[in-house]
Order: structure tokens, then sequence, then C-alpha cells
């Protein structure tokens, strides 16, 4: 045992299997991602920076049941809720999410029975002041047209799951 | 000799001298950038990519970043030595270049006692850690000077060893004349990487520790410690230590190839191989040997520190004897001794 592994030593074996390994490993395709011009996989469930959804018709999904502001578990969403003026249908007057606050937790779409508050897939929406972390309605409606298609893709794709 | 042809030599070795220090300092460049490559690609990563294609241009990116940083002093330390010792460090490391041959009779100094010179060159570069990290006047920084000398001058001593195996075969201490001794007819089989082949892995690991590389980079393990001796320095005097180490690294792979891989020698001593520039053969040698280096790095895991002694004084030490009985008894033996 003893001279079989002073054998072993002296014949450097470990060394020369390590290094055939490293070798191995030296050529195999790199696993890192080139980020900002190649993006990583992002399932239909990713949660991401918020949107709120209209139908194809221009109608806003919301009807202002506050059920999102209720759930929510960091008190990130604000709103307010009154009789529209033309047609006397309840909508938001004010719907506000802090971002600072929300900890991406997805409680927010579960609870909506209308699909209208949803987490799209966009992640990319650093900004360099507090201030602008503080999403107002108009922000989230126009978050909700620029990312409808993908949101709708992705509803899609996880509809047979729920 | 009158004061022109003084003038001239002194003039022509100091034109030599810039010559082989700006190759040797991009070369080292790029050396650091295959480093960082390599140790990235077995970990699967793609190592630094940004700056220039394929990151060609990183390393000059960190030399201007450091350059242009504010050398921080500490308070308690002594301007004067800490201000040295990364000179002392980087110049030492740069010295021993002069007297390597690069090719057939291209050092600048084909001096008969060239491997002396390197090995005593290489053993002064402990004070420059030494006194680093005593004038940083931190205890720490003090610590890892400490450690870091006490691992340099144990493994010096059977790096002395493997050196004098290697000067009873070739019967010189002048560096070109060890590269000749290895100029037989069958190539890369007559050099002495294979007839001492274990005092090849103990030169090769020990050069690695007197370098302070990883898996013997104790004094300086980024992961334990923050940088041994080098803890308090920022900006230029930082990046001479660095630069010191690199070159001293490349001093060790140019030092293994010549007493081992034949210096500037063709490995296939015929026509078409013998043709290419013996400057080639080297760089591409010393690159096998950094390439070897870079690898250990990448796939090996640090030693302890009583491991590191014991291998040091309890293997290498004996191991280095006993081969400098046997080659001596062999070569008397057998008669190939080398007259002079």
């Amino acid at each position: 045992m003893k001279l079989d592994q002073i054998a072993r030593g002296l014949l450097l074996k470990e060394f020369v299997s390590g290094f055939g390994l490293a070798m191995k490993y030296l050529f195999k395709p790199k696993a890192t991602i080139d980020y900002p011009f190649e993006m990583g996989h992002r399932g239909p469930r990713f949660r991401g920076e918020h949107a709120l959804r209209r139908y194809p018709n221009g109608e806003e999904r919301c009807i202002a049941c506050k059920l999102c502001e209720a759930i929510c578990p960091a008190q990130a969403i604000t709103i307010e809720a009154g009789p529209r003026r033309n047609d006397g249908t309840r909508r938001t007057t004010r719907y506000d999410i802090d971002m600072v606050k929300c900890i991406y937790c997805g409680m927010c779409q579960e609870a909506c029975p209308v699909d209208a508050i949803v987490e799209g897939p966009n992640f990319e929406f650093s900004v360099e002041t507090r201030e602008e972390l503080l999403y107002d309605k108009q922000k989230l409606l126009a978050n909700g047209d620029r990312w409808e298609r993908e949101i709708a893709r992705n509803i899609a794709a996880d509809a047979p799951y729920r | 000799m009158s004061v022109l042809d003084i003038l001239l030599t002194v003039g022509l070795i100091a034109l030599k001298s810039v010559l082989l220090l700006v190759a040797l300092l991009v070369f080292i460049a790029y050396a650091l950038l295959a480093d960082r490559k390599i140790w990235a690609a077995v970990q699967l990563r793609r190592g630094p990519n940004v700056v220039g294609p394929f990151g060609l241009f990183q390393s000059f990116a960190d030399l201007l970043k450091f350059v242009l940083k504010e050398p921080v002093i500490p308070a308690g330390a002594n301007k004067t030595l800490f201000l040295l010792a990364p000179v002392i460090f980087a110049t030492l490391a740069l010295s021993s270049w002069a007297v390597i041959p690069l090719s057939d009779g291209w050092a600048i100094a084909d001096i008969n006692v060239g491997i002396t010179y390197i090995f005593a060159i290489s053993s002064l570069g402990v004070y420059g850690v030494i006194i680093g990290g005593w004038a940083s006047n931190s205890k720490y920084a003090f610590l890892g000077a400490l450690r870091s000398a006490a691992q340099m001058v144990s493994y010096e001593v059977s790096l002395g060893f493997v050196i004098i195996t290697v000067l009873m075969c070739a019967g010189s201490l002048n560096l070109s004349q060890i590269v000749r001794a290895q100029d037989t007819a069958i190539g890369i089989l007559g050099w002495y990487w294979l007839w001492l082949f274990p005092m090849f892995v103990v030169f090769f690991v020990s050069a690695l520790a007197e370098t302070n590389r990883p898996p013997f980079d104790l004094p300086e393990a980024e992961s334990e410690l923050v940088a041994g001796h080098m803890v308090e320095y920022s900006s230029t005097p930082y990046l001479l230590f660095m630069l010191g180490e690199y070159v001293a690294i490349m001093g060790m792979c140019a030092l293994g190839t010549v007493l081992f891989l034949g210096g500037w020698l063709s490995p296939i001593p015929f026509a078409p191989f013998t043709w290419v520039p013996g400057l080639i053969w080297f760089v591409l040698k010393a690159s096998f040997l950094f390439f070897m280096i870079a690898m250990v790095k990448a796939m090996v895991p640090r030693y302890r520190y009583d491991q590191l002694m014991r291998l040091g004084w309890k293997v290498f030490l004996p191991l280095s004897l006993v081969m400098v009985f046997v080659v001596a008894l062999v070569l008397k033996l057998t008669g190939l001794a080398p007259v002079s």
C-alpha cells in the first residue's frame, strides 16, 4: 500500500490524469454567455418588470378590484379607484408601483382576476435616480403596450400547467 | 582600448538591453493575458474579452489603470524603503535576463558563471519581498513577507541541487555551453529533460514555489489572505511587484528551457527544422513551460503551509541529494563525464 502510493507519486499519476482532465475542459465550449450581446434563457414564468395590459380593442383590463394591492407583501402597490366619467364603469384613477419596494414575488399577477397586472420578461430597466423607479399608471400601461406580444405568448405557454 | 571603444561597447550593451527589455515586457503582457485566459478556459469561463479583439489589450489597459491610480503610502511606513522594495524586486527579476541566451550567442552578457549569477540574483529577490513587508509597518504584510521568504529560501536548496546535476552533465556554468552540451544527434531525446526526468520535475515544482505561483501561492493566497507582502501596496509600486513576479516566472521558464529543454536547439536535428531561427524554438519552449505553469494554476489546489515545507525539506531535498549522487556515479562509471 505504502509502496504503491510512492510509485504513484513518483510517476505523477494524479498530476497526469488531472492535467488530462484540465485539457479536456480547456477546449470545451464555454459556459459564459456574452451578456449584453447575447441573452440567457428566460422561461415563460420569468418575473421581471411589471406591466398593465389592455384588451385587443384598447380597453384597459384593470377593473380596480385592488386584490393586488391587498396581497402585495411589500405593500408596493397603491391604487385609487372611481367610476369613469363617460360610461360609469369602475376603473383606477391611480395605479402606482414602487419598484424599490417590490420583491418580484409575482403575487399581484396571481391575484389578478383579469390578467391585467403581469410581470413581463424585461429585466433591463435600471435607471439613475430613485424617482424613476416609482412607476405610475401611465408608465405601466406603456410597458404593457411595449411587451404585449411577449407577455401574451408567455401566458399562453404557461396556461396548460395551471 | 580607447575611450571610444568603451563608449561603443557600453552603447551596444545598452541598446541590446533596451531591446530585450521591450520585447520581454510585451511578451509578458501577453503571457499574463494567456495565463488569465487559460485559467478561465479550464473553468469554462471566457476570461478577459472586452478590451480589444479577444481582450488582446487587457494587459495594457491594466497597466494604464495602475499607473494612473494614486499610490497610497501608509502613515507609519518607512517611505524610502517602502518605495524602494518594489523597485528592487522588479529590477532583480529583470536583471537575471542578462545572461540568458535567447539564441546561439544572443545573450547580453555571455559570462562563464551565468548560472551562479542567476541563482544569486533570484536569491536576492527575497530582499525586495522582506523589505516591502517590513517597510509597510503592517503585521499582515510582515507575516506575508516572512512566509514568502521562508518558502523561497527552502526551495532554493533543492533548486541548487537540481542545477548541480545539470552542471555535472554539461560540465560548464556558462548557459550557452549548457545548451551546446545538449546538442546531440538525437535531438529532443538528447536533452536533459529525459535523462534527468526526476530532476526536471523537481525543477518545475521548485520553480513554482520559488516564484510564489499556485499551488504554492501561500504568501498571497487570494481567497484567504489579501496579498501577503503586497497588502499595503497600490498603484505603480504594486504594478512593479506584479511585474517582477511575472518576469521571475518567465525567467524560470527560460532557465528551464536552457537547462532541460535544449535552449535554442531544434527538437528534430535535421534540415527543415534546423533552418528555423533559434529564437523561435526558445520562445516556443519557454511558452510551453509557461503554459504548463498556467495549467498547474488552473488545476492544482493550494498546498497547506506545513505540506509545502514537508515537500521542500523531506521529499525534494533528499531526492535531489540522492540524484546528485546517482548522476555523479553513473557519469563516473560510464566515463560520460564531460572533460574540461
